[in-house]
């Protein structure tokens, strides 16, 4: 049962091969067994999973069933959900009971999804290697050949992907403000798609920066994460940032093939030091588009390298304004003070972990007076000419092809020294976000020690149809049939 | 561009976070080396370039200015660390 993709089980489901309560049940087990190990999971919701699966039958026998009838997912814990708490990883939201749902969870249960619970991330989707939770550190499901050190899942959406790895969900939603879909969806050999701005709401999202947050699911395969698109995108009212566009039918794009595609390969992303490992992969890449049909052609993103610096005033500053909300009066844990100043002071300083502050304090400082023009301003504009270079670029592609991560998964409590070394992780992942742009990572190889390297597809604004054929047809030649240690069914 | 622990405590008190000693310290470091790899894109001639100040390019939807949900007191008050009636309750503010 394990061995099945989200679109095989929904087969198996709709032909009564087994119930979802059975396939619940199973995964329910599972998540009983490997959480502990894992720490995948925040917070597990068994008794409504079996709710949401007796539902899910009764639908599949009335022959009333949806994209997602009886299907288990984890929910990303930045997505509010009516009655079941949710945290963003923070000791600030841990009494957090939303009495609403979010747009997307909303749109996943009526399309008759079951959650299993809700899954650990980085701080309010702060990190790139899910170290900065309140709630503990993720073990990634990989290890290496001959060595049991555990390693980090990336983030920050990665108990979502660490979940889906280990096949304790059968798919999982989650969130990429600078990567956090696309870089632990590499690290743990899955695949999963940051659509376009705008295509899936953010309302009931936990906002990090609102301007480069962007919801999209992480599952085992390519079409599993069309599938799950097709449910969780759509037009809302609730978000002035959500697009009135219709939800073309993703599913069916993966199946279109790269016959005749125009596929970007961007010298500015072949940096110095680049690990020959994924280098070789990228070229792999290339060479598999270019026998399935498609040309390869030379483009030049030349502010490629400084999309990094720019995220790293953009998104803080977002989130300096974004969680001044958390001040111990209306919502979230509070910490005593004699007056109402030294309130707010002590509710933060407690409830917020280190790389949250470090990044209130820079979002903070290059807001304040007399710095606004010479960061944020400055920012902004390099922000233009990313989306300019991308612009300019798409007029002569129809999607591109680079690596997803700099390196594969490392060891928990590695790259922690400095802020910066952390933050080079995202620096193929980081652009997209700055141009609004969908990105989709899917598992392509491994590197010398067994552990899956991804590649990164990016298309143009609102055309996730091109990338989820790009994309399949790379799954098609990869043929990465790898998995890891640590899984459900073993 | 660099930060003294006294410009620190000026951020800190921005953003409203208290930070002994030693935090003002390692932010002092960490930030420094942040700001530092920031500086990089003084290398980036933007003479002339609007700034991009939104995620998307279409413009902002505006709708009636009507009330659109019911009453939902008890449910906004759900989640108050401390509450006194239909209120929030804060420290002393007036003496």
């Amino acid at each position: 049962m394990f061995d099945l993709s989200l679109k095989d089980a929904r087969d198996a489901l709709r032909a009564k091969k087994f119930s979802s309560r059975e396939l619940t049940s199973a995964y329910l087990g599972a998540v009983e067994q490997l959480n502990p190990t894992l720490n995948a999971y925040i917070t597990t919701t068994p008794d409504l999973a079996l709710q949401h699966a007796d539902a899910a039958d009764k639908a599949l026998a009335s022959g009333d069933a949806r994209a997602l009838t009886g299907i288990p997912l984890a929910i990303k814990d930045l997505f509010c959900t009516k009655g079941v708490r949710t945290t963003a990883a923070s000791k600030i939201l841990s009494p957090f009971v939303p009495p609403y749902e979010s747009t997307v969870t909303a749109n996943l249960l009526a399309d008759g999804a079951v959650f299993l619970g809700k899954a650990n991330l980085d701080e309010f989707a702060m990190g790139s290697s899910n170290m900065t939770s309140a709630f503990g550190g993720v073990t990634n499901p990989w290890q290496r050949q001959g060595s049991d050190a555990k390693l980090v899942p990336g983030g920050s959406s990665g108990g979502s992907a660490a979940a889906v790895a280990a096949r304790i969900a059968l798919g999982a939603t989650a969130t990429d403000t600078g990567g956090s879909i696309r870089q632990p969806a590499s690290f743990c050999g899955i695949a999963g798609i940051k659509p376009t701005y705008g295509r899936c709401s953010r309302w009931g999202v936990v906002a990090f920066a609102s301007s480069l947050d962007q919801a999209g699911p992480v599952a085992r395969t390519v079409e599993d994460c069309a599938i799950l698109l097709g449910s969780m995108a759509g037009f809302d009212d609730k978000d002035s940032t959500s697009a009135n566009m219709p939800v073309p039918d993703f599913a069916a794009a993966c199946a279109r093939g790269v016959k005749g595609l125009r596929i970007g390969v961007p010298k500015e992303y072949r940096m110095e030091g680049l690990d020959p490992v994924i280098d070789k992969l990228w070229q792999q890449g290339l060479d598999w588009l270019r026998d399935a049909g498609a040309e390869i052609v030379d483009i030049s993103l030349p502010h490629t390298k400084y999309g990094l610096a720019t995220y790293y005033i953009v998104a803080p500053a977002e989130a300096s304004s974004n969680l001044a909300r958390y001040d111990g009066v209306r919502y979230g844990a509070r910490s005593p003070g004699r007056d109402l100043i030294e309130m707010y002071e002590n509710t933060r300083a407690d409830g917020f972990g280190a790389e949250v502050k470090r990044r209130i304090m820079i979002g903070t400082y290059v807001l304040s007076a007399g710095y606004y023009d010479a960061y944020y301003l400055k920012a902004q504009k390099v922000r233009a000419l990313i989306l300019k270079d991308f612009t300019d670029a798409f007029g002569r592609v129809d999607a591109i092809l680079t690596p997803t991560a700099p390196s594969a998964a490392f060891g928990q409590g590695e790259k922690m020294d400095d802020p910066v070394t952390m933050y080079l992780n995202d620096v193929f992942t980081v652009p997209v976000n700055m141009a609004g742009l969908p990105g989709l990572s899917l598992p392509a190889g491994l590197d010398h020690q067994g552990l899956p390297l991804g590649l990164q597809v990016i298309g143009r604004p609102f055309d996730e149809e091109t990338v989820f054929a790009v994309g399949q047809a790379l799954e098609k030649a990869a043929g990465f049939t790898a998995l890891p240690t640590l899984r459900a069914g073993v | 561009m660099s930060l003294d622990p006294a410009a620190v405590r000026r951020i800190a008190r921005l953003a409203r976070l208290r930070v002994n000693d030693a935090e003002v310290a390692a932010l002092q470091t960490d930030l420094n080396s942040i700001l530092g790899w920031i500086d990089q894109l003084n290398e980036v001639d933007v003479t002339g370039v609007e700034p991009l100040t939104g995620g998307t390019s279409i413009a902002l939807r505006q709708r009636e200015d009507v009330v659109t949900v019911p009453d939902l007191t008890e449910d906004v008050l759900s989640n108050a660390p401390d509450r006194d009636g239909p209120f929030y309750t804060v420290p002393k503010v007036v003496e």
